[in-house]
């Protein structure tokens, strides 16, 4: 851990000499770094993210995941059971979502700002694919996506601490569970100063399978029939294996 | 310890799985079944994707069904011919299962077929198991140990099964009836193997004694052998049209299901038919009441996700 400072410290220098010699950048943050690996083991991971300012002001962090698109379906009740009924479809919807930041957002972006840049859940922008339906089916059914999202913690409603040295430095962990999706991601820091944004700055971080669960995973879905025929010899081989090992005993 | 698991796509406890591959391979050590009816639902209740948890455990039924198997053909037990013609009806009522299951799954219908198919078919094997078992624990009761115990339905009625057309001798299992039967057990089987995630042995058995008339002796093996052949085209269908088939949780379950599965053989030698059969009966009743009460209580949450590019 006292490693992991210490380069944090040197980054965190090199970042500020940067932002001191040219005058003109006054946000410069990074990730300790920039690809969280899904190994066999994986179980959820932090990654640090860190940067300084050239002055006060309140920073904001969004972490967004590559965006899909989702089906959601309702359940009705058909006589004695339940089932699926109505289907409504999103575009491009961010596959992960949370917000860090130093203070309450409310204090120190305005609604309008809040808005355009989509701090906080409740200004999330979600595209429907049938832009005719009534504005009640819309919120039912915005609402039941970022409450599914939220119980796979894949969207965070809390807003994330980050600590800020001095009006300097700040740092904080982004946290992704064991259930993300893979893809490219984006976070963004958003530097606010007097009811402002002040600057900019977007880190790509890359989450992917690594390792056997990614290669067996890609083989399954490039070459299924093979994937297939490789599963039932394996199979075949386990079961006469067994029947043989016991056979002897 | 956890492990993730590449095709389902989430991580679970690797001492369950084995655990809940051990206690399947128990039972089916115990009783001489397949165990797919109760694993697949197992599976769905710990979170795998039902669509998963169908495909992975074709997979596994064909290595518990490969080492049953083979016990049997050692012992003589498997009537090729009956097998051969039980197969063919086999692969073509898994491949229009398969079809289904895709077509089902896109309209977002898959988890309550499969579901109600559960509940229909545990509860009717279930039921008659356990009225089976009980009446038989009753007449012991009585002690009167002249009178026959199961009257068995066998060969020897003629019934219009008789009167069908394209009839085969079958030698091992002593029957010359239609090819039509065999391949229509086959066919419905195979079709219930692959929405169910089964081997299906458990509708195929009672099918193959009482519909069909055959010898009990080679009743199991023969079975067995067609459950290979079915359950891998429909390992191999689901592979290439679903990608449901997650073989790091297939060979989980295989390594628990193996060790179980020996346990159980050399408990239920020790133990009396019937009593375990009265057990197996309120497992599978239990099962099937727990997914019929999920489908009839109002779920807490009305929404789901929709799977992606089914």
């Amino acid at each position: 851990m006292s490693a992991r400072l210490f380069i944090l410290a040197l980054m965190c220098a090199a970042g500020l000499t940067r932002a001191a010699s040219a005058q003109t950048v006054p946000l410069v943050a990074d990730l300790e770094n920039h690809l969280v690996a899904i190994t066999t083991g994986f179980t959820g991971t932090n990654v640090l993210l860190f940067g300084a300012t050239d002055g006060p002001g309140d920073v904001v962090i969004l972490v967004r995941g590559p965006g899909e698109d989702i089906t959601l379906r309702r359940k009705e009740r058909f006589g004695p059971i339940w089932a699926n009924a109505d289907t409504v479809e999103f575009r491009d919807v961010p596959s992960f979502y949370s917000v860090a930041s130093n203070g309450e957002p409310e204090d120190f972006a305005s609604f309008r700002l809040r808005e355009r840049y989509q701090i906080g859940l409740e200004n999330l922008r979600l595209t429907f694919e049938d832009q005719g339906l009534s504005a009640d089916v819309q919120s039912e059914y915005r609402d039941a996506l970022l409450r599914l999202n939220q119980d796979r913690n894949l969207y965070n409603a809390e807003i994330g601490r980050v600590s800020l040295l001095a009006n300097r430095l700040f740092r904080t962990e982004l946290h992704f569970p064991a259930n993300v999706p893979t893809g490219i991601y984006f976070v963004e820091i958003y530097l606010f100063r007097n009811g402002d944004v002040a600057s900019a700055e977007i880190v790509p971080l890359s989450i992917s399978k690594i390792g056997i669960g990614a290669e067996v995973y890609d083989f399954a879905h490039k070459l299924g029939p093979l994937y297939g025929l490789v599963a039932i010899i394996i199979a075949v081989l386990a079961g006469w294996a067994a029947e043989a090992a016991f056979r002897r005993t | 310890m956890q492990i993730y698991l590449p095709i389902a796509e989430m991580s679970v406890n690797i001492f369950l799985i084995l655990g809940m591959g051990g206690a399947v391979g128990l039972l089916s050590g115990l009783f001489g079944v397949g165990g797919g009816f109760l694993m697949t639902p197992l599976l769905i209740f710990v979170g795998v994707p039902p669509a998963v948890a169908v495909g992975t455990e074709a997979n596994q039924i064909v290595a518990s069904s490969v080492s049953g198997g083979l016990v049997h053909w050692r012992r003589g037990n498997v009537d090729l011919r009956m097998g051969a013609v039980l197969t063919v009806g086999g692969l073509v009522g898994s491949g229009i299962g398969v079809a289904l299951f895709s077509v089902l799954r896109g309209l977002g219908q898959i988890e309550l077929v499969i579901s109600l198919s559960y509940v229909v078919f545990l509860g009717a094997i279930g039921a008659l198991m356990f009225y089976e078992s009980v009446n038989v624990i009753m007449r012991r009761r009585r002690a009167d140990p002249r009178r026959p115990v199961i009257k068995a339905r066998g060969p020897g009625r003629h019934t219009w099964i008789h009167g069908l057309p394209f009839k085969m001798r079958f030698r091992k299992s002593k029957l010359y009836i239609s090819a039509l039967l065999p391949l229509g057990v086959g066919f419905l089987v195979g079709i219930l193997a692959a929405i169910m995630g089964v081997g299906g042995g458990f509708v195929m058995v009672p099918a193959m004694i009482y519909l069909l008339g055959m010898p009990t002796q080679v009743v199991i093996g023969t079975s067995l052998f067609q459950i290979i052949f079915v359950t891998a085209n429909t390992t191999f269908l689901q592979a290439t049209v679903n990608q449901t088939v997650d073989v790091v949780l297939a060979i989980l379950l295989l390594i628990g299901g193996v060790l179980g599965a020996q346990v159980g053989a050399r408990l239920g030698t020790k133990l009396r038919g019937e009593q375990l059969r009265v057990l197996l009966a309120l497992i599978v009743l239990g099962v099937c009441l727990r997914l019929a009460f999920d489908l009839v209580v109002a779920p807490a949450e009305m929404f789901s996700f929709g799977d992606a590019g089914g």
